[in-house]
């Protein structure tokens, strides 16, 4: 990988866009959170496990998942019409599949878990932001899961392999490939590729991905644990 | 070994010869909190006090729950988990009941809180309730205070010195519902008002250290005593 090529917005290759989360946003959910990944934004809402109407639609077995991803009219430059797109079927199908991987949902037969993800802005990566929104809403919520998921894309643009595209670049991109995993466990729970890629700069483009995975969580870790750091504040002022 | 340390979902705990307790799953022989928690290694259990969650109903616990529908021959009862409760009037009227002379709602409205035991639970039905023994049976005076039911572990304490604490400094009768909602009866409202406020202290710190100690000033400190 060539280091002194620089993307459109001044990244380098292998370089995040600013990130920012926080969990505990919307009181009335069980759990929720917000994330920022560059001018992408992404609020997360999580309720249950709770009892499942229409009642045929659960399963003896487990608790089901059931997700809506959304995209607001206002998050892109032309007006989004509010109904629900066929690719945004297609996003909340995928990230009901991937969180599903990771919640113990043997432990709540009959019952369903509702995540509800609004895209405030859409600036690429919206599947990956809203993932890793979703995690930390779970975690919240206090719903038990194997691990905090994380993701992020990778991409090939201009010939280069490059880390979390944007929309500027994610329209010009020769391939996209979103990437979700699980960092204590070495698990991938979601992989998509728009594109072409060899089979060697598939495997740089997944390395990429994994790094990149990996700083992705130790920010929601940081995140999560900020909140209660910041409570044990009071402790202090009584004693 | 006790360290309470704060702990993540996904995180690994320890690696040997322990017991995997309450929120904690294993890989092999390595152990990995499940919630967000406080992690507590007792002997050779290892297990998280969770910070968030639901109640999840056990045979056996003691519950808090509302009245919200009233049947031919059951009550539906609501205990604040993903599966609702139900009461048979067969065990309210300890089997003497008869739908032609026993009015199932005169017994226990819609709204009403009753104190009871969870009797019958597994995967394939909801919970079944019983309100025979000592403490069960309709609420009719006191207050009822909401905490998230994984915090329960706290409000006891190690070996009820949480607990007993409230009681006996804040001068009120406590009952404790596993499922989060906790009834108290003092002298006088101004007691139930001082350990409810104590209890909401417990909800936001729970994850603290020294939390018995803080509790104790907190309700000596508010009756104008000596701390």
């Amino acid at each position: 990988m060539s280091s002194e090529f620089v993307r459109p917005d001044g990244r380098l290759p292998d370089q995040l866009r600013p990130i920012k989360m926080a969990v505990g946003v919307l009181d009335r959910a069980d759990g929720s959170a917000y994330v920022e990944q560059g001018n992408t934004k992404v609020i997360v809402a999580v309720y249950g496990p709770r009892e499942l109407h229409p009642r045929h639609k659960a399963s003896p077995e487990a608790a089901v998942v059931r997700c809506r991803y959304h995209m607001a009219p206002f998050s892109t430059r032309e007006r989004k019409s509010p109904n629900p797109s066929r690719r945004e079927v297609e996003l909340s199908k995928v990230i009901k599949d991937a969180l599903s991987q990771t919640i113990f949902l043997e432990r709540f037969p009959r019952t369903s878990i509702d995540v509800f993800i609004e895209v405030l802005e859409a600036d690429g990566g919206t599947r990956c932001a809203s993932i890793n929104a979703c995690s930390l809403a779970l975690a919240n919520a206090g719903i038990p899961i194997r691990d905090l998921i994380s993701a992020v894309a990778v991409g090939k643009y201009n010939g280069h392999i490059i880390l979390d595209l944007n929309d500027e670049e994610d329209e010009a991109a020769e391939a996209d490939m979103p990437v979700a995993i699980m960092p204590s466990f070495n698990k991938v729970v979601l992989l998509q590729l728009n594109g072409v890629l060899t089979e060697e700069e598939f495997k740089q483009a997944f390395d990429l991905a994994v790094k990149g995975c990996m700083e992705i969580n130790r920010i929601q870790r940081e995140t999560l644990r900020s909140r209660y750091l910041s409570i044990k504040g009071e402790e202090n002022e009584d004693v | 070994m006790n360290e309470r340390r704060i702990v993540l979902p996904g995180e690994f705990l320890v690696e040997g010869d322990y017991q995997p307790g309450l929120n904690v799953f294993r890989q092999g022989k390595r152990f990995y909190s499940s919630k967000i928690g406080l992690l507590s290694i007792d002997k050779k259990v290892v297990s998280v006090i969770a910070l968030h969650g639901v109640y999840e109903p056990k045979v056996g616990d003691l519950v808090i729950g509302k009245v919200i529908d009233v049947g031919t021959f059951s009550w539906t009862v609501d205990i604040r988990s993903p599966y609702t409760a139900i009461l048979n009037a067969s065990d309210y009227f300890k089997g003497r009941f008869n739908p032609l002379r026993n009015s199932l709602r005169d017994a226990l409205a819609p709204g009403d809180m009753i104190i009871a035991q969870i009797v019958e639970f597994d995967r394939t039905r909801n919970p079944v309730l019983t309100v025979q023994g000592h403490g069960l049976g309709k609420i009719t005076r006191g207050m009822i205070v909401e905490l998230t039911p994984s915090k329960i572990p706290r409000l006891i304490g190690r070996k009820g010195s949480m607990i007993n604490l409230l009681k006996k400094e804040g001068r009120c009768q406590i009952t404790i519902g596993k499922n989060g909602l906790i009834h108290i009866v003092g002298e006088t409202v101004e007691d139930e008002e001082l350990v409810a406020q104590a209890i909401e202290k417990i909800e936001r710190e729970a994850h603290t250290t020294g939390l018995t100690d803080r509790i104790m000033k907190f309700l000596r400190r508010s009756r104008g005593l000596d701390v």
